[in-house]
């Protein structure tokens, strides 16, 4: 077949590979990405997310990509790298998916990481196509479209739906087993035929995440207290079991409740940028307003959510973009906008606000952005909220769970102890701590 | 109803139990080293409690590092170390603001009042008790010996504090350069102090009553002199409690009263049951599959071989080489048809003068005079001081010496890979010549020593240690990251319960990876090469060996004095002097010899270098520590062109002006170095006296570091800290800083972002620095690309702060702008005058490439200093970047510094008599994508690519090896 290039001699994902070729999707979050595998496949691509999870990908990102570079680049290039040479595909018909970003941190940069890594095992005639909501790249053969991204934004819905009511529930079901079941329910019901109403139709998808709230709520549950945990950070390690060491995995096996705010908070946070661009630095008022509009329609979305998760008193809730923005000002500005950015730090402070004040904070080794949001904000944060029992946790290839688990254990440990003295006493612990603390925030 | 308790503490290298009775009195308690054999020797411990235990009903707790393991596999109840030495301390002793606890491998601190807080160190952060031992069996002292002559100290030198590898670094070159003990010793408890406060208490300052916990802080008296005299603690505060080490332990049977009682029988019967359970995930492939694999293997290298010929009866020329490494001492005599005559192969003990001296007593002894030497040459880490002290004819940069050697061996040879004590050297031979040196980077030298000090800690030899893992069944695989991980996945490794042997070989296999992945950076072992001599102490291992061919798939050539490579190297390149006699100490001159070393500091240049004078009895003298010829009184280099020292002056001009407006500070470090002209000019029209702090040092450092919230980020930005609090300290009541998302930008970029650290500095200084919240901070977003909006901006922010007029803005904006543009025209300017200067003296030039603030002298270490002192015009990337033919760069080109970088390699390109050299500050997460694009711009055009890492760490031994060798390079590439 006829290769094309840009300008620059980018090897092009034309239309006739659209028709032919099977591109690679790497894993991040199972639920959402599956959601959005089989849009994809809707909108006549032939896609296949990788769903590998072996030490061979690690090795494969050593070999492929420069040491020091961030661990979820690393595993991402290594999972494509692993699948194209595992031989289940034909190197001719495939091209691979990357996300771009955007914007100063270094993963804006993944992309060319994973062509000089093609090339350099001799395979850089596999298109790399990007995969960026303000359209990096341009590729012939494959754009986002309005309707594509209105059914992805109901991908996300549901994805971060079922992450919530799920982590809700487990640590309580009587009968064990029962909320994956629920899970792999709605996941089937929804996949099955990826129909126009259940993604497309707002008045269906709300009918939807209601009667989610409704099937979960129903799931028999015991009175016991848990220890909750949050879970922040960049948004590949904080996502992927392959990116924290199974960490949601371990922490529900210490018969903790896990709660991982929802990737719409991400995505509604990279629409705002352009935003506030626009008013820090007088960048372009036009675009503003596109991003505005997009901004205003995901905020719109994500009150429908949250009002189908109010519909069951029994669950808590998250919180609005809105609201986040207007807790982070306490501790730094909205125009730290690189890798997760304020985000971050908002998460924190919601989590912490909403009632979880543990936290374990996910990065990988030498994240440049969280020196800044993550690590940096700590002491902040918790001088602003003399209860917060925070740990941050690196992740890189030669990291050993040992370490990482005994870290999170003595987290856990002040956290079961916090809760039980807050359970005697009516009033809690943590703010007669509070008063005892000559806190020295800034005020 | 209660009953007694026992607490289990199995750290990483120490296993402390103690028993409780029902009212916390401690009846029992127990501390000694596992040697790795956890489960093994928890069993024995309570087999010997039997008397006390048998027959009773009692509770248990495990905590420690290495106890989660066998908690979970004996079902046991398992408990957090940190929670267990709080709890111990909050029932035992009153009073207590802090807990300082530093174990094994693991260092603690517990904020008690004042907002309760727990602190663990991360992933790199080696400053321990693991790293005391690793330094003490360096300077082959025992831990008894090192801590009684810490107290005889009369200096401190600078030991890099962060991580066990780089202090390691630091002090090696200190040993060779011949440095008093007392002082290093000394030195080495200061670091893992500065450790303590800049790596765990992360913005929190250690005061009020702090108790001190863990075995190191128990034994290790000087250890705690450093803490108490850095944390300026009275004696009633400090308080080291008598069971110190024991702590944990207690505290876990504290916490074990809340725990199922068990009978004595069961425990041990699970105990028992643990130990038989066995994980071999993660495994590799054996070394060897047999015997006669082995046999073969050890046969076919044996062949390889240097000539042998007998000194005591020798009679004629002969050529001396002296290899004074980092952890050895190696000597070789030749014959002119490279027969060795006499060699010497040992560890310098720290003192290798002594042993060259012994060496060189015993050649005179056993030749007789019936042998002339006719040459004489040193290499190494400890080249100068060796031939200062013995008056050899010359020296040598060791890469050269390697490369003489393994020609020598095999003459086709195309790559060389050596793995010595310390370092890790590769390079290609091409057209005769060294090409493409790579070194480790000080943070993954898990090499030679490592392999030592790990087999001493499971209390075996290096030789024994060896031999266990050639047919090891299960070779565990740790990983391929430096020391400091792969001490963890030891760590891990037993928790798992390896054996001895599988994890002997796991180390053997990581070395290799190491070299390979890490340091070589190959992606497929092809690109090594054809030819393939490997050599150094460390493939003198059999399974590092084995392990080198089994990863690359090929039969390489290690001779048989794989060891003495350097020297036997040092020694051909004697002969090769064809000198008619060597001016080496004579016999006579030799029995008279002796040598004392003193420290000093020089007091020349704000890098105020850590100096050490070496005086030898036949009146010679050596300086060693220095980055410029200045202290030796010699001529000094300052005549070349120098671009970072032009900048530095540059800057140092713009001086404060008296204004109506009283003080502005602006800290003097991250892009203030390239946009001080603009906003020096900007608040100087607006009528504010610009303050900037001083040029950083490292005392700049310590003043800050408490507050330094990430210990990973890079030494520029870390230096903000003491930049603020100098200012703050000065008594300037407004402090200006801009947070600045994007720089100024340079043509044919794709945008024109700062870094994340660099860009957002300010917040996280305003979060951590309580010292802001007493004055006026000001952190604008700023973006002075865009002229037009920046001009608005700055208008209504100076208009809403300082009620200034907004035409009085516009006026020193305009004025901003027109200094910054004649600044970085200075610059070019003077980039232009030094091309034309090298020119006229028909001189090779280097590009030394970094950022802006790579122009300060605590961040740079003098490397542009060192580097004229090798006779080269030093230029900055911004002085070359413009004369670039600009091209588009195959990575997202968005970071204003960087594409000056990319540009500059473009530049380099073009021109025959230019080489670059890249600086890159340690825990830069940008340079990982700019070296990799520097490098491939700089081979397409045939250039060499020389990187230098660079950090806290202010030792200089390891970048004059690589500028050497790129000098040497850089000749051969002339001659031919």
């Amino acid at each position: 077949m006829d290769k094309k290039f840009d300008k620059n001699g980018r090897l092009l994902f034309t239309k006739q590979m659209k028709q032919d070729y099977l591109i690679l999707m790497p894993m991040m979050l199972p639920i959402h990405f599956s959601f959005m595998q089989k849009i994809l496949t809707k909108h006549g691509y032939k896609v296949e997310l990788l769903k590998t999870n072996h030490p061979q990908i690690v090795n494969e990102g050593l070999q492929s990509v420069h040491n020091d570079t961030c661990y979820p680049a690393l595993l991402v290039i290594g999972q494509l790298i692993d699948a194209v040479k595992s031989g289940k595909y034909d190197k001719e018909k495939i091209a691979l998916f990357m996300s771009q970003t955007g914007g100063g941190c270094r993963a804006s940069n993944y992309i060319f990481l994973l062509r000089r890594a093609l090339k350099r095992h001799g395979l850089e005639d596999i298109p790399v196509v990007s995969f960026s909501i303000s359209n990096m790249e341009k590729n012939p053969g494959f754009k986002l479209t309005v309707p594509m991204m209105m059914q992805f934004v109901n991908a996300i819905l549901y994805g971060d739906m079922l992450m919530l009511l799920s982590n809700q529930t487990r640590p309580y079901e009587l009968n064990p087993g029962e909320t994956d079941a629920l899970i792999q329910k709605w996941y089937d019901r929804l996949l099955k035929n990826v129909s126009f109403r259940d993604f497309y139709w707002t008045s269906k998808v709300n009918l939807n995440l209601r009667e989610m709230a409704k099937d979960f709520a129903d799931i028999a549950q015991s009175r016991r207290k848990c220890v909750q945990v949050g879970i922040v950070g960049e948004i590949y390690i904080k996502y992927a079991p392959l990116g924290n060491n199974n960490l949601e995995a371990f922490l529900q096996s210490e018969g903790v409740e896990v709660t991982v705010p929802g990737l719409l908070d991400f995505v509604l946070y990279m629409a705002d940028n352009p935003i506030n661009d626009s008013s820090y630095y007088g960048f372009s008022r036009a675009k503003a307003i596109l991003w505005q509009q997009l901004k205003t329609y995901l905020e719109k979305r994500q009150n429908e959510l949250i009002a189908a998760v109010k519909t069951q008193p029994k669950f808590r809730s998250p919180s609005t973009f809105g609201h986040l923005k207007s807790l982070v000002r306490s501790c730094l500005s909205p125009g730290v906008k690189m890798g997760e950015g304020w985000l971050l730090t908002a998460e924190m402070l919601e989590l912490i606000d909403s009632g979880v004040p543990n936290i374990v904070c996910t990065q990988p080794f030498g994240c440049l952005p969280n020196h800044i949001v993550g690590k940096g904000m700590m002491r902040l944060v918790k001088d602003l909220n003399p209860g917060a029992n925070i740990v941050a946790i690196d992740y890189d290839p030669g990291a050993t769970k040992i370490n990482q688990e005994n870290r999170i254990k003595l987290m856990l440990a002040n956290a079961v102890k916090n809760l039980e003295n807050k359970e005697p006493e009516k009033q809690p612990g943590s703010e007669d701590f509070a008063s005892t603390t000559n806190s020295k925030g800034r005020h | 109803m209660r009953f007694m308790s026992l607490g289990i503490d199995i750290g990483s290298t120490t296993v402390k139990l103690a028993l409780l009775d029902e009212n916390n009195n401690i009846i029992y308690k127990y501390y000694g080293r596992h040697f790795s054999k956890v489960r093994q020797k928890t069993t024995e411990l309570i087999e010997e409690l039997a008397p006390m235990l048998s027959g009773k009903e009692f509770r248990v707790a495990v905590t420690g590092s290495a106890g989660l393991g066998v908690a979970r596999s004996a079902g046991l109840s398992f408990v957090q170390e940190v929670y267990a030495a709080q709890t111990a301390i909050e029932t035992f002793l009153d009073g207590i603001d802090v807990v300082v606890e530093l174990g094994g491998e693991d260092a603690k601190i517990i904020f008690l009042t004042g907002g309760f807080e727990e602190r663990m160190n991360g992933t790199c952060a080696g400053g321990t008790g693991a790293f005391i031992d690793q330094m003490a069996s360096l300077m082959s002292l025992s831990i008894e010996e090192l801590d009684s002559l810490s107290f005889k100290h009369e200096k401190i030198y600078n030991i890099a504090s962060r991580c066990g590898v780089f202090a390691k670094s630091d002090i090696q070159p200190l040993l060779n350069q011949g440095a008093r003990k007392e002082d290093i010793a000394a030195s080495i408890y200061q670091a893992i102090v500065n450790q303590t406060i800049a790596g765990l208490a992360q913005g929190r300052r250690i005061a009020g009553r702090v108790a001190f916990l863990g075995g190191p802080l128990s034994f290790q008296m000087g250890l705690r002199e450093r803490f108490v005299e850095t944390l300026k603690l009275s004696p009633e505060n400090a308080v080291f409690p008598e069971d110190a080490r024991y702590y944990i332990a207690i505290g876990a049977a504290l916490c074990a009263y809340e725990k199922d009682s068990l009978t004595y029988d069961s425990l041990l019967e699970s105990l028992k049951k643990a130990q038989t359970s066995q994980n071999t995930i993660g495994s590799l492939p054996v070394l060897f599959e047999s015997r006669e694999a082995y046999d073969e293997f050890v046969e076919r290298h044996n062949k390889v071989d240097a000539e042998r010929e007998d000194l005591e009866t020798y009679t004629g020329d002969a050529y001396l080489g002296v290899d004074a490494g980092s952890t050895t001492t190696k000597l070789a005599l030749i014959t002119p048809d490279g027969k060795i005559l006499y060699s010497y192969y040992g560890a310098n003990l720290g003192e290798p003068i002594k042993i060259v001296k012994y060496a060189l007593s015993e050649i005179y002894e056993l030749s007789k005079g019936r042998v002339k030497i006719r040459g004489s040459a040193s290499t190494g880490y400890g080249e100068e001081l060796i031939r200062n002290a013995f008056c050899l004819d010359s020296g040598i940069v060791e890469t050269v010496a390697h490369f003489f050697a393994a020609k020598h061996f095999n003459p086709n040879v195309d790559f060389i890979l050596d793995i010595g004590g310390q370092d890790i050297k590769c390079f290609h031979i091409r057209n005769g010549a060294v090409d493409s040196i790579m070194l480790n980077e000080a943070c993954s030298s898990g090499c030679g020593s490592f392999i030592e000090t790990l087999a001493g800690s499971l209390g075996y030899s290096v030789e024994d240690f060896a031999k266990l893992s050639l047919f090891a069944k299960h070779p565990v695989n740790l990983g391929s990251r430096c020391t400091v991980f792969m001490n963890s996945s030891v760590k891990q490794a037993q928790k798992d319960g390896s054996t001895i042997e599988d994890i002997s070989a796991g180390i053997a296999v990581s070395v290799i990876k190491n070299a390979i992945y890490k340091v070589i950076r190959a992606k497929s072992t092809d690109e090594l090469g054809k030819n393939i001599v490997v050599q150094g102490g460390t493939f003198m291992n059999d399974a590092v060996l084995r392990s080198f061919e089994l990863e690359t798939g090929k039969q390489v050539t290690r001779p048989a004095i794989a060891g003495l490579m350097g020297a036997y190297g040092a020694a051909m390149y004697a002969f090769s002097l064809k000198l008619e006699k060597s001016g080496v100490l004579s016999p006579e001159g030799l029995a008279g010899f002796s040598h004392k070393s003193k420290p000093t500091s020089c007091g020349l240049c704000p890098n105020r270098c850590k100096l050490t004078v070496n005086t030898f009895s036949h009146a010679g003298k050596f300086i060693s520590g220095n980055r410029c010829e200045r202290p030796l009184g010699g001529k000094s280099s300052d005549e070349l062109p120098n671009a970072y020292d032009f900048k530095l002056k540059l800057l140092a001009g713009y001086k404060p002006v008296p204004g109506r407006l009283g003080k502005i500070g602006l800290p003097m470090g991250l892009n203030m170095f390239e946009n001080l002209p603009f906003w020096h000019t900007l608040l100087t029209e607006l009528g504010f006296e610009v303050v900037r702090s001083g040029i950083s040092t490292h005392e700049t450092y310590i003043k800050g570091q408490y507050s330094i919230p990430s210990d990973t980020v890079c030494y520029p930005a870390k230096l903000m800290h003491g930049h603020i609090e100098e200012l703050v300290e000065s008594g300037v009541e407004t402090i200006f800083y801009p947070c600045m998302t994007y720089n100024f930008k340079e043509c044919d970029a794709d945008n024109n972002y700062n870094c994340p650290v660099v860009a957002y500095y300010p917040e996280l200084l305003k979060a951590n620095m309580y010292s802001l919240s007493e004055i006026r901070f000001l952190f604008p977003y700023f973006a002075p690309h865009i002229r037009k909006t920046f001009t608005q901006k700055a208008m209504r922010f100076f208009h809403l702060e300082f009620c200034l007029k907004p035409f009085d803005v516009r006026r020193a904006i305009d004025k901003a702008y027109l200094e910054y543009a004649a600044y970085r025209e200075k610059i070019r300017e003077f980039g232009r005058k030094s091309i034309e200067f090298a020119l006229e003296h028909s001189m090779n030039m280097i590009v030394l490439a970094g950022r802006p603030y790579h122009v300060d002298p605590e961040i740079n270490h003098g490397i542009d200093r060192l580097i004229a002192s090798l006779g080269f015009p030093v230029l900055s990337e911004d002085c070359v970047s413009d004369l670039a033919v600009h091209k588009k760069a195959r990575v997202l080109n968005q970071w204003t510094y960087h594409t000056r970088l990319y540009n500059a390699a473009e530049y380099v390109k073009t021109r025959p008599d230019m080489q670059l050299v890249q600086l890159i500050s340690f825990g830069c997460g940008i340079d990982a994508i700019t070296s990799d694009e520097v490098r491939e711009i700089l081979e397409s055009g045939g250039k060499f690519y020389t990187q230098i890492k660079i950090d806290e760490i202010n030792n200089l031994g390891a970048t004059k090896i690589r500028l050497r060798s790129l000098k040497a390079a850089m000749e051969t590439d002339k001659a031919r």
